[in-house]
């Protein structure tokens, strides 16, 4: 589904303030598969996102989707097939806009080809209340009215739906749930589980919750220093604790996990 | 009265889509397009020198297509050469200036004398008497804006609109906000010269000096209107850049007309209106600062 054949991004290079953030990085995914990621502050997470999202290219490497290179495609095009949620749940959405406009731009994906100068059909707004009923927020009945108005939880879920309304091959969830409360934090958690599994969308998804970390998915990974230190899947991670992987980063990488924001336990 | 009633109606109309154009630019996507001068001269220039030809028609949308050449060279310097937009617009200015002089055949200033414009085969087709340079201004104001909102709710309108309103996202929705910020900005100096299109024949003249400081009373125009009707939804907007260009040039008309002050001075005034209206914000937060300072200060001693 993804392969991600040794990439590498310096940041300024040539300059005192060069930083290799991710160096000779490989990694290769099923499709179907859910991996949650955690790693340090400045492990090398959100570059390999971006990396894979298109919002720098690559220095060295390629990035390969669904069998297509994609390593030197805009951002912008990369979006038709990989959907994107951030920490701030402010970022995904138009604030002036309706909530009925805003899921019109993230159909736009699905509506390649058709004029640009047609409007929101009939059909369309079914379609887009249909889709809404599912969060079981009552955002339906709120369709004109301009996304500001909504909370960050419900800002955040909405998100969700408009990045899989038109299924992506590949999600990609950058602690989607970091800025919420607890509860509403489980909402979206429990929405994006239902979601990808309904699809059954290739997912990666950062988290700071160890044990979300392993209770979630298919596949953890442990990050640090641009690398992925640890890969663990199948029999291997149904078993492992919280303890377990502590230790066991420790072993690979000689050092802590350090992260100012993780969480060992709920 | 009625005299003043009626030029601040021609002028109002005329100078409407300016304040449209900015609505668009500003307002919608955020971006203080500084070509707008230049470009209601580039608009004037092509429509005089065309209709002392004898195409005061075909003048319209050779203005418009002007103009959006203005907003393409401004929109490529911004999004696919780094120019960052203010400095962008300056840039494209600065070079309209020359340009503009080109089009009138290197001459600061060109005339019509009894040459056929849009407004007097208006008039000689027997519509709106006395009233029917207004009537030819309003119709046109009334039906770009009217193209402007279905526009905005078109599936690229949706696009331009979220460019400004959040970057993030477009990117992630597969927009190209290099393609939605050209659009726009094309867009909306096709409107302004459209502007200077109708000033340049209303007037009878096209003046390399015309545009200086459009741009201000434009958005003055804008925040007038806003202030009237309220900035809610984008029809109360666009209706806004149309009553509130109205409402300047009454008050231009009265200030001409009774001579309360110099008419110079209103520039001054215009340009207090809009530093104050966009700092207004600013201004309020820090007068509620200095209240809860005062208050503490009050408590604490």
């Amino acid at each position: 589904m993804l392969d991600l054949k040794n990439i590498s991004k310096t940041f300024n290079p040539g300059t005192v303030n060069a930083k290799t953030a991710i160096s000779n990085l490989s990694l290769h995914l099923d499709p179907g598969d859910f991996v949650t990621i955690i790693g340090s502050n400045g492990a090398g997470k959100s570059t390999m996102f971006n990396a894979i999202a298109g919002a720098f290219y690559v220095d060295e490497g390629s990035v390969i989707l669904d069998g297509k290179n994609i390593t030197f495609l805009p951002e912008y095009k990369r979006s038709h097939f990989i959907g994107r949620l951030f920490q701030d749940p402010l970022k995904g959405t138009a604030p002036t806009m309706t909530i009925e406009e805003n899921m019109a731009l993230a159909y736009l994906r699905n509506t390649e080809g058709a004029s640009p100068f047609t409007r929101i059909s009939k059909k369309d707004k079914a379609f887009f209340r249909e889709q809404l009923s599912l969060l079981n927020m009552g955002l339906e009945d709120r369709m004109k009215q301009p996304v500001g108005l909504l909370s960050g939880g419900q800002r955040q879920a909405l998100t969700l739906l408009m990045s899989t309304m038109v299924p992506p091959k590949l999600l990609l969830l950058d602690e989607h749930t970091a800025a919420l409360d607890p509860g509403t934090a489980e909402k979206v958690l429990n929405l994006t589980k239902d979601i990808t599994t309904r699809h059954h969308i290739t997912c990666l998804m950062i988290t700071h919750n160890m044990k979300q970390a392993l209770d979630l998915g298919n596949r953890t990974l442990l990050m640090s220093d641009g690398s992925i230190v640890l890969d663990i899947k199948g029999e291997e991670r149904s078993t492992l604790s919280v303890e377990d992987l502590l230790t066991r980063f420790k072993a690979g990488t000689g050092k802590d996990l350090d992260n100012d924001r993780i969480l060992l336990s709920d | 009265m009625p005299y003043i009633t009626q030029t601040a109606l021609e002028l109002g109309f005329l100078y409407a889509l300016v304040a449209m154009a900015l609505f668009l630019s500003y307002r919608i996507l955020d971006i203080a397009d500084l070509t707008t001068d230049g470009c209601f001269v580039l608009g004037s220039a092509v429509s005089v020198t065309m209709a002392a030809s004898g195409h005061p028609v075909l003048a319209i949308p050779a203005a418009m297509l002007a103009g959006m050449a203005a907003g393409f060279v401004t929109a490529f310097l911004q999004t696919k050469l780094g120019v960052p937009s203010i400095l962008a617009g300056i840039v494209t200015n600065m070079g309209l200036y020359t340009i503009n002089l080109m089009v009138m055949g290197w001459s600061a200033n060109v005339s019509l004398l009894k040459t056929e414009t849009i407004f007097t085969m208006f008039e000689n087709a027997g519509i709106g008497g006395s009233w029917h340079e207004a009537l030819l201004a309003g119709l046109i104001t009334i039906l770009m804006g009217v193209l402007l909102l279905l526009f905005l709710g078109t599936r690229l309108g949706l696009s331009v609109r979220a460019t400004g309103d959040n970057l993030d996202m477009v990117r992630a929705s597969s927009i190209n906000p290099a393609f939605t910020i050209t659009v726009g900005l094309c867009l909306s100096n096709a409107m302004t010269a459209l502007s200077g299109a109708m000033v340049g024949q209303y007037q009878n003249a096209a003046d390399i000096n015309g545009g200086t400081g459009i741009v201000v009373i434009g958005l003055a125009c804008l925040i007038i209107g806003e202030t009237v009707l309220g900035r809610r939804t984008l029809v109360k907007g666009a209706i806004a850049a149309v009553i509130g260009s109205v409402i300047y040039r009454l008050i231009y008309a009265i200030i001409l007309y009774t001579k309360i002050m110099p008419v110079q001075g209103l520039r001054l005034i215009t340009a207090i209106v809009v530093a104050l209206a966009i700092a207004f914000p600013t201004i309020k937060n820090w007068l509620l600062f200095q209240k809860r300072k005062a208050a503490a200060r009050k408590g604490g001693n």
